[in-house]
């Protein structure tokens, strides 16, 4: 178990990472960037796996599995449409871009 | 094996960065696409790390689970159309949400269990002396493990009924409002009941109805929230679930002790709250008016009624105007994306351009579905970056454009935003389409547009309205623009 102090610091801190990525972002990505932050929430697939990995009863299985099937949906669709967006980008054949 | 811990802390660390660099790639548009596949790693990483750990049950239902999951997910994001996106986001996103309500429920079901337990044995070893008393009491949870879980349950909770409701709004399954007097008490009411249930749950009264109760609440609320909210202001709530769904992630990677998903939880709700704003404001509505202020029915005395008007013209003659145009401004809509039009456009664009006419695309914040959704639905078609204006560069070009062509678009260049204050669209930036020399707004009919409501611009007299499927009509440019030379 994860240290509260330590915790606190950690949410602190990757608050403040996940609102300087954003904050320069040219509005042409907005879509494609919350489509790809979309994606990496999918890491619920881990904590989901590893629920279902802890669970004894039928009924916290059965939760489990339901959590692990909606995570790799998270997951799975949400870099296929990110990547399928971000992919179009490349059309443009100006190296320069338009932020 | 004593290097295995190691080896899976290490994959986890390596994603956490994976994460944060690959979104930092995302926002730029050079380095985007492989920011993506950086991500795209990470999670790789981490969830082959969570099979190797150790003390794992069920990894054959685990396994057919991640299977069953990414297949389906794999094979609708590959299928589907690039103007679904904006609520493909949002099922995916409602996915995540319920993933994490999920697990806390997981969690609290042990913690329940554990603390029956507890009981019994106290019971057992209660012939008189206190050591049953003390015995129990290291059976419950701690305070944070346990708060966070009824935390982040909540929110994912709602961020999966919400983003459901969400996502068959926008896939036009629901009525775009549903709304009813005594809403908003009957919805604070719910939401109540709810928190009642997680304070209840969190002070130790870890009974299993009550976290059934709990999360019928709490997916209640999800649903009623998003119930009322219209059509147009869905991105800023699918923006807002998706920074929920990362809080819950974040929340319940406390609870199981593992850093990947505090780290990237905390990085998508701080992200996503910030970008959640930001869309908002290109809309000029504040959050809180999005969420708790119905769209469009608006108190403040009635909306001007709008004189004159809509003057039809044929694509033929709408040819030559811009044939012969010197400056062209292309005005395109999510009209335009349901149409499939954006390639016929772009196709009569270079003709014009072959024709020396200054050939521009005005993109407004929200045009589309999403900020930047046009944008996509453009670069599928081809037209290359340079092309295309952000509203705050065009719109002081207006006046001396000699067409603007606004095709799907209807919201974002009516002019009553400006003009008329008991609008309910009053205050929000628009394209100042109306200052052009000439408009032609090709149309399907003579409707009103997403947000229902009436658009001047389409009575003004520099207006003409060439009616139609955006598709045939832009096809009917091409092919008179053609016969023009021919």
């Amino acid at each position: 178990m994860l240290d509260g102090f330590l915790a606190l610091y950690i949410f602190m801190l990757a608050a403040f990472t996940g609102y300087e990525i954003i904050s320069r972002v040219p509005v042409i990505l907005h879509t494609p960037l919350m489509s790809g932050s979309n994606f990496v929430h999918g890491i619920v697939l881990v904590g989901a796996m590893i629920a279902l990995g802890h669970a004894q009863t039928p009924l916290g299985i059965g939760i489990g599995f339901l959590g692990v099937l909606l995570g790799a949906g998270n997951a799975a669709g949400g870099y296929v449409v990110t990547e399928r967006m971000l992919e179009m980008f490349k059309s443009s054949k100006k190296p320069g871009d338009k932020a | 094996m004593s290097w295995l811990p190691t080896l899976i802390k290490a994959c986890y660390f390596l994603a956490a960065l994976l994460f944060i660099l690959g979104l930092k790639r995302m926002s730029s548009p050079r380095t985007a696409r492989g920011g993506i596949v950086w991500a795209g790693v990470g999670m790789l990483l981490a969830v082959l790390a969570t099979f190797a750990l150790p003390g794992m049950h069920n990894r054959g239902l685990i396994l057919a689970a991640v299977v069953i999951g990414v297949s389906a997910a794999w094979w609708t994001g590959r299928r589907v159309a690039m103007t679904a996106m904006p609520q493909m986001v949002a099922l995916y996103n409602g996915m995540g949400g319920g993933a994490a309500a999920a697990i806390g429920a997981v969690e609290l079901l042990g913690f329940a269990a554990a603390a029956h337990v507890s009981f019994a044995m106290s019971a057992q070893v209660g012939g008189g002396v206190s050591v049953g008393d003390t015995f129990s009491y290291r059976q419950l949870p701690d305070a944070a493990p346990l708060w966070l879980a009824l935390v982040g349950a909540l929110i994912g909770a709602v961020s999966f009924s919400g983003s459901m409701v969400a996502f068959a709004k926008l896939q036009g399954w629901m009525d775009k409002r549903f709304v009813f007097p005594g809403q908003r008490l009957l919805n604070l009411a719910v939401l109540v009941l709810a928190v009642a249930c997680l304070v209840a749950i969190g002070n130790d009264l870890l009974l299993p109805w009550l976290i059934a109760a709990f999360f019928v609440l709490a997916l209640l609320f999800g649903l009623m929230m998003t119930l009322p909210i219209g059509g147009a202001d869905m991105p800023v709530v699918i923006s807002l679930y998706n920074a929920f769904t990362g809080l819950a992630v974040a929340f319940e990677g406390f609870v199981l002790g593992n850093e990947a998903m505090i780290i990237a939880g905390m990085v998508v709700g701080a992200a996503g709250t910030l970008l959640t704003q930001l869309m908002a404001k290109a809309m000029n509505r504040s959050i809180g008016n999005v969420l708790f202020g119905s769209f469009g029915a608006v108190a403040g005395g009635a909306a001007q009624t709008i004189e004159g008007a809509q003057k039809p013209i044929e694509a033929s003659d709408a040819a030559v105007m811009m044939a012969y145009a010197e400056r062209v401004v292309i005005v395109p809509g999510y009209g335009m994306a349901v149409a499939q039009a954006q390639h016929k456009v772009w196709e009569f664009a270079k003709l014009l351009i072959s024709r020396g006419v200054k050939v521009k695309f005005a993109i407004h914040p929200v045009a589309g579905r999403m900020p930047g959704h046009m944008n996509v639905l453009l670069a599928e078609a081809g037209v290359p970056y340079d092309l295309i204006a952000d509203m705050d560069d065009i719109n002081p070009e207006f006046p001396n454009t000699d067409v603007a062509l606004v095709i799907g678009a209807n919201d974002v260049v009516n002019p009553v935003a400006k003009t008329d204050p008991a609008s309910p669209i009053y205050g929000m930036p628009i394209l100042d389409v109306s200052l052009a020399k000439n408009v032609i707004v090709i149309k399907r009919g003579r409707g009103t547009g997403f947000a229902g409501i009436e658009n001047a611009l389409f009575y003004a007299d520099n207006t003409r309205m060439l009616y139609g499927d955006g598709q045939a009509a832009a096809g009917e440019l091409v092919t008179q623009l053609k016969s023009i030379d021919g």
